[in-house]
């Protein structure tokens, strides 16, 4: 069991000793099915949706097979679209929507503003049942004749010249849809009426900040997509005309819906990693984020102009000239708050006292590739270098700089910065450096050569292509091994952080936030009491000046620069 | 091993594009810089248990962040401006350029000179350095017509025509591909076009493989013979009849229709009268007109036929234009129509305004 040691700035140091936290206060399998405890809600979001992140991934291993030749005969054309197609729904709507929000997102927000719960902790647990039922169904289309759509189910080719299982997957979506839209409501009731007494909307970390706007972008954009993916089942199913040209529909009227919300909804994908990014900065340089009120303002800019942009998936599908022209400059403004934000996590290093820590190696990775990702996206959003690039793999590698390098990298920071939080022990911190640079160069080596490739003019989803691109696929199939061994990793050492870790501690990187004031893991009610905020977030200052004066005894766990410390460490462990 | 970075320029359209693109590279180069080296720099200098300065550590500067959101913008703006001006072009192709029509169908490319009436399989041959149209229409799903050297695509959409222009301007053989993913043959529908030249082409044209058909009617003609065919003719002749108003002068005018709107005569809207005439009735007229499917059942109109019918009304001038044409429409009206005559000399005044302001592909330069 863990214990808590008293610090200044501990706000709730009398934390009973050897209370059941939340994982282990009861263990049948009804206790977890019919829980309703938010914490481990996520839990069950985490093994979902990486289970359905094993399945995109296998999926594009195949595709990365079937490039390594020119002309692949591993796979049918068939096959390959449906392999393609399983990996972009199963990576976008299956894991990447749900990924921080309904996991790190369910766990932290109670946690983070000093509520015992969730609004609304029925609609919580239904999200998830959703979400698995929405996903049985993926599997279960995928497994029994597949999807050839790819994941934008344009028109007409989804509803009148697919042989494959539309109406399913499209319903699949549908209810993952309404999942997401649950949790979004969830947390902007619980944001807006559960904060702790003292917590005003600018002592909020900025986690909440990006959960928030993630909220309001899941809760207005995704019945959009909803209701247009009930549309193409309706008229694969009953002919109803409403994008197919021939009885007088209009597959464009598709696409403007289609992305109307799929725009956004990259936001939605991008938005809490940065959320995430924010937290690991200032945590690892012990320094309160530059710029809070810009960077909180700039993910609610984000969310309002994100709404805004989504003719610029459209520019060659001759829609209006003008059309084009605003959407390609609001595009180019919706870069500014994003640059923001860079800039202000990197000025947030300025004079920190900076822990090279995993969790921040991967939002520093996350900086980078999500720079390149979306400066590669003003390519696509000015015109007419759009008419060359759009369709090729220039926008692959652009939305996967976004994507993976942006989104996963910052889930990947958060599982590991809240790891010690979650499971109350540390995972092994060189093995996450490993895994982190290997993701990195791994990743880098798959998709960059993809931007030639765009250039070049290769076009996306071709599975036999012309001999001068072999190169650079060949270079892009080799990183993707790379990629995938990053990826296996942490499932092993995680795995075995659970048994063997150190244990963490409430508070093992001496960091600010209502939720390190909780033990490790944290107990089924979350506080004994509310707690009353009297600090702004992130009041790194007592911190900084103390680790500047070669204090380390504020941190809990044997690292060198605690070894001030080290002889006040509890002994009522277990062995490890 | 030869590896390759740099797609060929074949088009006056692709250098201006590369410069573009260039110059965003070396704007993300740029800023990535910045960001790595102070990424990189803070990590290293402000590491844990380094001997530097710390002492006033900022939380935020009005100043800095004015500074750092309006230079990128301004950056991103100049870059805007830049790249809409070619992207505009696109829209304006210059007048009386010779047009080609573009065929997507699962899963090939049906292309039709409409001058010479060569017709082409997966295959386009061009002259060097003369400016092309392509009118774009989809038989079946959305296709993407791209060809990279010249960097320019547009989707083909079923049941819409969309048009783009380009200027080839070096010789070659180049990649045409589909862009729009449109089912398993997706990346097998493609081929290659050929930039010729004029002595070339002139050889290719008279002696040419891979023909479809042998260059006997333009376009205009074949689709006078379609005109025909469907007894158009008996209602637009060329004056205006009981029933219908003469085509003559009508290509890029505005109609004027019952449902208060007046869309521009083109492409589109031809296409959509033929399906949907009495849902676009054009005001003084009675809704007489019957519908004509389109596709490739026995009675339809075929996507090929339409195009070279939609040249052919392209043709009709007001007054002379098409090859033997020496009836005036307007002068032989019957006083009976005393109002239509009037709206068809309206017509052929706005005619000869949109023709010297707008793209001018209203026909004069196709039928030589």
């Amino acid at each position: 069991m863990s214990s808590i040691l008293l610090r200044p700035d501990n706000l709730h140091g009398d934390t009973v000793l050897d209370e059941p936290n939340y994982l282990n206060w009861k263990s049948t399998v009804a206790s977890w099915l019919l829980t309703k405890d938010h914490k481990r809600i996520a839990v069950m979001y985490f093994f979902s949706i990486s289970f359905m992140f094993l399945i995109g991934g296998i999926a594009a291993s195949g595709i990365r097979l079937a490039l390594v030749r020119p002309h692949d005969t591993f796979f049918s054309s068939e096959t390959y679209d449906k392999m393609f197609s399983a990996h972009g729904i199963i990576m976008v709507f299956f894991f990447l929507v749900p990924s921080i929000p309904a996991t790190l997102g369910n766990f932290l927000v109670p946690l983070m503003i000093g509520a015992k719960d969730l609004a609304f902790p029925r609609l919580n647990l239904l999200s998830w049942y959703v979400y698995i039922v929405a996903s049985a169904i993926m599997l279960g289309a995928v497994a029994f004749g597949g999807i050839d759509t790819g994941w934008t189910f344009y028109e007409p080719y989804s509803s009148i010249y697919s042989n494959s299982n539309v109406v399913a997957v499209t319903f699949a979506v549908f209810l993952a849809g309404f999942a997401s839209i649950m949790t979004g409501m969830n947390f902007i009731v619980t944001i807006h009426k559960m904060r702790a007494p003292g917590l005003t909307w600018f002592r909020l970390p900025l986690f909440i900040w990006g959960m928030y706007a993630t909220s309001l972008i899941m809760v207005l954009g995704t019945p959009v997509v909803a209701i247009t993916l009930l549309l193409v089942t309706l008229q694969r199913m009953f002919g109803l005309c409403i994008f197919d040209p021939s009885c007088g529909g209009d597959p464009l009227l598709f696409e403007h819906l289609f992305w109307f919300y799929s725009h956004p909804a990259v936001y939605i994908m991008v938005l809490p990693s940065m959320a995430v990014v924010s937290e690991v900065i200032a945590c690892f340089s012990r320094k309160r984020i530059f710029g809070y009120e810009f960077v909180a303002f700039s993910s609610m800019a984000i969310a309002l102009l994100g709404f805004f942009v989504w003719g610029h998936h459209m520019f060659v599908t001759g829609e209006s000239m003008y059309a084009g022209m605003v959407f390609s400059l609001l595009s180019f403004l919706i870069a500014v708050p994003s640059a923001i934000k860079v800039f202000n996590w990197s000025a947030t290093l300025y004079k920190g006292n900076v822990w090279l820590s995993a969790p921040l190696i991967f939002a520093i990775g996350f900086i980078l590739l999500f720079t390149i990702g979306g400066l590669t996206g003003l390519f696509l959003a000015s015109l007419a270098v759009d008419v060359h690039l759009n369709m090729t793999y220039f926008v692959v590698a652009h939305f996967h700089y976004v994507m993976v390098g942006g989104a996963i990298f910052g889930f990947m920071a958060g599982m590991h910065f809240w790891w010690p939080k979650i499971t109350g022990r540390l995972y092994p911190e060189g093995w996450a450096i490993v895994t982190a640079v290997v993701m990195f160069l791994g990743f880098n080596f798959t998709f960059f050569p993809q931007f030639i490739l765009g250039f070049l003019g290769m076009p996306r989803r071709y599975h036999y292509y012309a001999p001068p691109y072999q190169f650079w696929n060949d270079m892009s199939s080799a990183g993707a091994t790379i990629m995938a061994i990053g990826f296996m990793l942490p499932l092993f050492y995680w795995a075995w952080s659970l048994k063997y870790g150190e244990i963490a501690g409430p508070n093992p990187w001496g960091a600010k936030g209502l939720e390190w004031t909780v033990p490790s893991p944290p107990p089924s009610h979350n506080f004994d009491e509310i707690p009353l905020v009297t600090e702004e977030a992130y009041d790194y200052k007592a911190i900084h000046a103390a680790e500047i004066a070669g204090d380390y005894s504020h941190l809990q766990f044997d690292h060198p620069f605690a070894e001030a410390k080290h002889s006040d460490k509890p002994t009522n462990f277990e062995e490890h | 091993m030869n590896i390759p970075f740099i797609p060929v320029q074949a088009s006056t359209f692709a250098s201006q594009v590369d410069a573009i693109f260039y110059a965003m590279v070396g704007l993300t180069i740029f800023f990535v810089t910045i960001i790595s080296l102070m990424l990189a720099t803070f990590v290293v200098r402000y590491r844990r248990g380094s001997n530097v300065d710390r002492s006033n550590p900022t939380e935020g500067n009005l100043i800095l962040e004015l500074t750092w959101s309006i230079i990128p913008m301004l950056m991103g703006l100049g870059i805007y401006v830049w790249s809409t001006r070619p992207y505009a072009e696109i829209y304006n192709p210059p007048a009386n350029i010779n047009t080609i029509d573009v065929i997507g169908k699962r899963w090939m490319w049906q292309i039709q000179h409409t001058r010479s009436g060569i017709r082409e399989n997966d295959q386009l041959h061009l002259v060097v350095n003369q400016p092309v149209k392509f009118d774009l229409i989809s038989q079946d799903v959305i296709h993407g017509f791209f060809i990279p050297a010249f960097r320019i695509k547009r989707d083909c959409l079923p049941g819409h025509y969309n048009t783009m222009w380009v200027t080839p301007n070096r010789v070659g053989k180049y990649y045409l591909y589909c862009s729009e993913y449109c089912g398993s043959g997706h990346s097998e529908m493609g081929g290659y076009v050929y930039v010729m030249s004029p002595e070339d082409y002139a050889v290719w044209k008279s002696t040419g493989q891979n023909r479809q058909t042998e260059a006997s009617e333009s376009a205009v003609e074949i689709g006078q013979g379609v005109f025909q065919k469907f007894g158009c003719a008996n209602c637009h002749g060329r004056v205006n009849g009981v029933h219908a108003p003469t085509l003559y002068g009508l290509y890029g005018t505005q109609a004027s229709l019952t449902n208060g709107t007046s869309p521009l005569v083109d492409a589109n809207f031809i296409r959509n009268e033929l399906i949907n005439p009495n849902g676009l009735v054009v005001k003084g007229w009675p809704a007489v007109m019957p519908s004509y499917p389109i596709g490739s059942d026995e009675g339809d109109i075929s996507e090929s036929n339409l195009l070279d019918l939609i040249q052919y009304i392209k043709s009709l001038r007001g007054g002379a234009g098409v090859p033997g044409e020496t009836v005036t429409a307007v002068s032989a009206s019957q006083p009976v129509k005393q109002t239509k005559v009037e709206r068809a000399v309206t017509v052929n005044g706005k005619l000869s305004k949109g023709s010297s302001t707008q793209n001018g592909g209203t026909g004069k330069g196709l039928v030589k």
